[in-house]
């Protein structure tokens, strides 16, 4: 009997152990996130406030007492945010489309097809992932504006439609595909372009995902490529409307406003992530340091 | 449809840099697969066995030589022409898909007048998982079967184009035994139901005999024997076909024919009428030996394994080649397990002799 106490003790301090280091385990993730979320919250916060309120504020408060939505009025009037967001959801969408369809037909040719020179040019193709992106923005501007594509969405999109990364990954996980199912279509006189549309995508539908969930967050948020290309605001993106915005401040930034147009534009990332939150998790995984 | 193969070779550039010679795989493979038969490749890996078969159904292109089916020149037809079902030894299954569109996969490419509606489709397809027997598991994806399973859809989608050859590349060797034997007998089942001409590519011998009407020994991509599995087995051509057929494998000893006898060791063993005096390789099949107290064959013994059916007895002679020889007695003669020599006769149609050098046989 005796023993048998001394395991209840045992068994009951453990519990205990484990209560304590569960504590400790929460404190700090609770810390952890509130850090992580509480620009998020400044965000919200900042865009309830009047300019006016904003501005008297010498030293900003953590709270209002005066929530106005004005500033949410006020960007879709002052400046057109609807028609960036509009803009913005065609750029992303074709520039997504076109690129699915590129990379798909190029990493296929790269795993499946046999052709001269196959290896050397992926060689040279990954090479590509060496150059920064800075310098190819210098060289696709004097390009686009020498075709005369400036202000126009084909300028805008067509510099985004290949991503060597994107290729280079759905690549090697169509190698991964057993060469035996492909000769198992062939015999079946399955052609290439059926083979590739009815079994490899279909297997390799997480990392396609992934692709299109990570191109369209970089699509939403390119700024520096739309900056260069576009002056006229019929072709604005939304990150060039925060910009208009903030430069449409009464001699200061209009702080407010602009909040207001982020928690805009960030909505539809946010209900992206949330849909698509476990594919994300897992395209990061598989694509490593990038994305 | 009888499959016909003439001259058939192949060709591979080398990829090393310093011989520049080609690799054969196939040398001059000539043969003709009687209508309805099922025909075993067998040989041990790289002998080109899978490669004959590549050629056979399309995928690879021979070097030199042509292939027939029936009467028809298929040798620059493309698979998908050929009316070719080919099974892998991986199965090759989409795995995406269920059993059920598995087996209509081939059919979705039909085109033209032979197009079928989706009735007809599931239909047919229903019809051959009907003859592999996995009607009931129409509906799963091909990660919830077993493997066995797996190997009876992959013949259900061969089989679905009803092919005029079906082809099985290593199709046991991803079974566990039991299954294995399970599934051979499955396949001669099909093939004697359908009477698709088949050919299968094995490495394993049992398998070979025990389920085909010929088999083709290959070894370097050279076709070394071509017969009923039995006449393989008692009349093997060379010293490679003795040593590659039957378990456990046959002796081999360095022996001598001297004045129309065979010597091994100090024992003159045989008498082996119109043999030149030479050197000789002599292979004596397991239940090749009787034990006979005035046998001429002395061998130290090394242990007696019982089996219940008989009895196996490993031993030991200086002329042997390996350093064991196993021989299996039937039970009926009582052993003396202690035994520390043993003599035997040998029976003279388990005992062949082969050219020292080429290997050959040396019929007497």
């Amino acid at each position: 009997m005796e023993s048998q106490v001394e395991l209840s003790k045992i068994e009951q301090s453990a519990i205990r152990r484990k209560k304590i280091q569960n504590f400790f385990v929460y404190l700090l993730l609770t810390f952890w996130a509130l850090m992580v979320l509480f620009p998020f919250y400044w965000m919200v916060l900042s865009s309830l406030k009047s300019y006016s309120a904003y501005s008297s504020e010498y030293v900003p408060k953590f709270y209002t007492l005066a929530p106005t939505i004005q500033n949410y009025i006020d960007v879709f009037t002052t400046v057109s945010l609807g028609r960036y967001l509009l803009n913005t959801l065609i750029f992303t969408l074709i520039t997504t489309g076109v690129m699915l369809i590129v990379t798909i037909l190029a990493a296929y040719a790269f795993a499946r097809i046999e052709f001269l020179g196959r290896d050397f040019m992926f060689m040279i193709f990954l090479a590509l992932m060496m150059i920064p992106n800075e310098l190819v923005i210098i060289t696709n501007f004097v390009t686009i504006t020498t075709l005369g594509m400036r202000n126009t969405f084909t300028g805008l999109i067509l510099p985004s439609i290949t991503s060597v990364f994107y290729i280079y990954l759905l690549r090697e996980n169509f190698a991964q595909v057993p060469d035996e199912l492909y000769y198992a279509a062939k015999v079946d006189g399955t052609s290439d372009l059926k083979y590739l549309f009815r079994v490899m995508v279909p297997i390799c539908k997480p990392t396609i995902i992934t692709i299109t969930i990570l191109k369209v967050i970089e699509c939403w948020n390119s700024y520096v490529w739309p900056r260069l290309i576009t002056d006229n605001s019929l072709y604005f993106l939304v990150s060039n409307g925060i910009q208009e915005i903030r430069e449409n401040g009464l001699g200061r930034e209009n702080i407010p406003a602009m909040m207001a147009a982020v928690v805009v534009i960030s909505i539809p990332l946010v209900v992206l992530f949330l849909l698509f939150h476990k594919k994300i998790m897992e395209g990061v995984s598989r694509g490593g340091t990038k994305g | 449809m009888k499959v016909v193969l003439e001259h058939l070779t192949k060709r591979f550039p080398s990829r090393n840099r310093k011989e520049k010679e080609d690799v054969i795989a196939v040398n001059d493979f000539h043969f003709e697969i009687p209508d309805g038969q099922l025909v075993a490749l067998l040989g041990p890996s790289g002998c080109g066995k899978s490669t004959t078969l590549n050629l056979i159904c399309g995928l690879q292109k021979p070097s030199d030589g042509k292939i027939f089916f029936g009467e028809t020149d298929v040798t620059n037809l493309p698979p998908e022409s050929r009316g070719v079902g080919l099974v892998f030894q991986n199965y090759a299954l989409y795995p995406h898909l269920t059993v059920e569109q598995n087996i209509m996969f081939p059919l979705g490419n039909l085109k033209g007048k032979d197009k079928l509606s989706k009735e007809e489709m599931k239909a047919k397809a229903l019809e051959a998982a009907k003859v592999v027997q996995i009607d009931q598991l129409m509906e799963r994806k091909p990660s919830e079967l077993s493997g066995g399973q797996q190997q009876r859809v992959a013949i259900a989608r061969a089989l679905v184009k009803r092919p005029r050859v079906l082809l099985l590349d290593e199709p046991l060797s991803n079974l566990d035994a039991r299954l294995r034997l399970q599934t051979r007998e499955e396949i001669r089942r099909i093939q004697r139901e359908t009477l698709i001409t088949t050919v299968f590519v094995t490495h394993d011998q049992d398998e070979a005999m025990s389920i085909s009407d010929m088999i083709v020994v290959m070894e370097a991509g050279v076709v070394q024997q071509i017969g009923k599995p039995q006449s393989v087995y008692d009349d093997p051509v060379n010293l490679f076909v003795a040593k590659f057929l039957g378990t456990p494998a046959i002796n081999v000893f360095d022996g001598t024919v001297k004045n129309e006898k065979l010597i091994i060791g100090d024992d003159t063993v045989l008498d082996t009428p119109g043999v030149p005096d030479q050197d000789v390789s002599v292979g004596i099949r397991p239940e090749g030996f009787w034990v006979d107290d005035n046998g001429a064959f002395k061998c130290d013994v090394q242990a007696v394994e019982v089996m219940g059916r008989d009895v196996s007895i490993v031993s030991t002679h200086a002329g042997s080649q390996s350093e064991k020889i196993r021989s299996i007695i039937s039970t009926e003669f009582k052993m003396n397990h202690d035994l520390k020599q043993v003599r035997f006769t040998l029976k003279p149609g388990k005992v062949h002799i082969f050219n020292k050098t080429t290997g050959e046989r040396i019929r007497f």
